[in-house]
């Protein structure tokens, strides 16, 4: 039953005592005829088991491309990873084989979609599909396979589960149909669990539920989690760390109390700013000016500067500002952090 | 959990439809796949069941054309040319005396075979190169999808009549091979650019994403995932031609690179009847009839099994 697992912690280069997952400077470009877009610039980040980190950005800032890089799920071509290092307990996941990669895929790192109805494919009873990744990699008959099925519903805290394993995902409510999805990720006990805005289709009483759900499922199970999301209020219960990407590149990366209390960079920032809150109730909200830029023409230098209230001229110059140390396992990439921080 | 449960049960009770009884309790406990949900959809399907029906007579004409109390439909006289019905000639006779209901019944072999095998041929190659094409993009799209423009580019008749031919150079052969295999070699594109089309639409569906993030290869992307969502209009098209090859079958004849010597079917006998139609129109009626109930049923049972593939409409 656990000859795959057992495969995979032979592979060479497999540290059981490394971290668990660690993304190096990791490089993503999808050419396409109207040019090379730059997706993910140098992200940066580390995870360890029973931790949650929080990818924060807004739309079109490489979150999701991120994490379909770390899946290895990233359609070539268009898309290409240039450079960096994915490495699954120090073992480099971009240098394995199709096959080997295959295997690590839910396995050891699964993933959430964001919409689970497209994530499901509708010609097949939830039963179905959910058992097939038992006999596809335990090689389990249908019948055990249809009653692990019911098991992991019922992990989910799907009502019924045993009732409801012959329905298509068409017959299940959104929030249900996440919770298919949350199963189907977790069927073979993975041990990082990204989950892409697993919440952004949904309204938001059954938000909390899913987030709940996860929590609860990480504790069990002591799975890393990488939380990719733009809502700033759902990560500030779940995350315990955050990184703030922006233009494909993770400007801030700091414990999720550091980043409320005092955001160290200026997009953090105005970011938070942003937020509505109840005490400022009929002012106008502040908002962040201009867009992201398009990831065809990234400025140089901050890729942030031209919307930067502290943006001077070393900001709009390359070399594009380093990862800062502002504390012990916290980053900043902005050169006046100091001042960012000292404002209130 | 039971009380969730009572308020699922309930729930499920107003929302679906429910499905008392311990025949219902035992089929839900079976482990269920998208063919054998299909097939109970079918079941109880009277369209479906029309044109298995139908199916199932025409080829029953096909296997033993003299179980329908058929006279002889190479025994022709043309002092009856163009007679009325009479004994067991049904339809009466031809513009060469023959009997009409007993060619229109022999006649279903040839025409059958060769629109069943012609399409089959369409179907496969088809979906290899639709299925390739769309899958893998890329050159080897452009370099299939060249080659699907280039057979689409052949002028059809002048193909086929170069085509069958070559396959069938001996006069004692009776040709059916050749037109089968030169009908299933020259008719598979418009299939295929469907298939490629579908292919790369549910390509970039997220549940091609979630089968690959749950390790899946690629024949299994292929077969599993892709092929099922993407059939649909592949059947339509697929129907559709097998009434098209039964009567291109006919115009081969007519030209005299089909079916060869004193050979029947639908095709060859609307072709030579056309002319008489104003002084005699049963000869052209009845097989014109017959053509179209296959087409009618085959195009039933495509309509069915896609449907009956096809959860959201259950």
């Amino acid at each position: 039953m656990t000859d795959i697992k057992a495969e995979i912690d032979v592979l060479p280069g497999l540290d059981p005592h490394a971290a668990l997952l660690e993304v190096t400077d990791l490089h993503v470009e999808f050419r396409t005829r109207y040019g090379v877009s730059h997706a993910v610039n140098g992200a940066n980040f580390r995870l360890q088991p029973g931790e949650t980190l929080a990818i924060l950005g807004e739309s079109g800032c490489g979150k999701s491309v991120t994490a379909q890089a770390i899946m290895g799920i990233i359609d070539t071509p268009p898309g290409y990873v240039t450079q960096g290092e994915v490495k699954y307990r120090g073992l480099d996941l971009l240098k394995l084989s199709e096959a080997q990669r295959r295997k690590v895929r839910a396995n050891r790192i699964a993933m959430i979609f964001q919409d689970a109805l497209s994530a499901l494919n509708p010609v097949y009873t939830v039963g179905f599909q959910l058992g097939e990744v038992f006999r596809m990699h335990r090689g389990l008959s249908r019948q055990d396979a249809k009653k692990r099925a019911i098991e992991l519903l019922d992990q989910v805290r799907i009502p019924a589960a045993k009732a409801r394993i012959g329905d298509y995902p068409h017959q299940f409510s959104g929030g249900m149909r996440q919770r298919v999805m949350i199963a189907m990720s977790l069927a073979l006990d993975p041990e990082v669990l990204i989950a892409d805005e697993p919440t952004t289709a949904l309204d938001v009483t059954v938000q909390a539920q899913i987030m709940g759900l996860l929590a609860d499922l990480q504790r069990e199970r002591n799975m890393g989690l990488i939380l990719i999301t733009h809502d700033m209020g759902v990560v500030a219960d779940v995350a315990d760390r955050i990184s703030v990407m922006y233009a494909g590149k993770v400007v801030e990366e700091a414990p999720v109390y550091d980043i409320y209390a005092r955001p160290a960079h200026p997009y953090t920032k105005a970011l938070l700013a942003s937020i509505p809150r109840l005490d400022m109730k009929g002012r106008e909200l502040s908002v962040i000016r201009g867009l992201p830029p398009a990831l065809t023409a990234i400025p140089p230098g901050c890729a942030f500067h031209p919307r930067c209230a502290y943006a001077r001229d070393v900001c709009r110059a390359d070399p594009p500002p380093p990862p800062y140390d502002v504390a012990p396992s916290r980053t900043a990439r902005c050169h006046f952090w100091q001042e960012v921080m000292a404002d209130e | 959990m039971s009380d969730i449960e009572a308020v699922t049960a309930a729930e499920g009770a107003t929302g679906r439809t429910p499905e008392p009884g311990p025949a219902a309790e035992s089929r839900r406990d079976k482990p269920r796949s998208l063919a054998g949900d299909a097939w109970i959809d079918l079941r109880r399907n009277k369209i479906f069941w029309a044109a298995a029906v139908l199916v199932a007579v025409l080829v029953l004409m096909a296997a033993v054309p003299g179980v329908f109390g058929a006279g002889d439909p190479r025994d022709c006289a043309l002092s009856r040319q163009h007679a009325g019905p009479s004994g067991s000639a049904f339809f009466g006779y031809d513009f060469q005396g023959c009997d009409v209901y007993a060619r229109t019944i022999y006649g279903a072999r040839n025409s059958i075979l060769i629109g069943l095998f012609a399409t089959l041929t369409s179907g496969i190659i088809a979906l290899i190169f639709g299925l390739s094409a769309g899958y893998f993009g890329g050159w080897l799209d452009a370099l299939l999808s060249r080659f699907i423009d280039i057979v689409l580019g052949l002028p059809f008749l002048l193909a086929a009549i170069v085509l069958a031919r070559r396959l069938s150079s001996d006069p004692n052969d009776s040709g059916i091979w050749a037109v089968t295999v030169t009908l299933g070699f020259l008719g598979w594109t418009t299939a295929a650019r469907v298939m490629r089309s579908s292919v790369i639409a549910s390509k970039n569906q997220d549940y091609v994403a979630a089968a690959r993030m749950l390790g899946a290869g690629p024949a299994r992307l292929m077969m599993r995932h892709i092929v099922p969502n993407s059939v649909a209009a592949f059947i339509v098209v697929l129907t559709i031609l097998l009434g098209v090859n039964i009567a291109t079958e006919a115009t081969l004849s007519f030209l005299g690179v089909g079916l060869k010597g004193d050979a029947i079917s639908w095709g060859i006998m609307i072709n030579e009847s056309s002319p008489y139609v104003r002084t005699a129109a049963a000869p052209l009626v009845w097989p014109s009839v017959f053509l179209a109930l296959t087409v009618l049923a085959f195009i039933m049972l495509g309509d069915a099994v896609r449907d009956a593939f096809d959860p959201k409409l259950r």
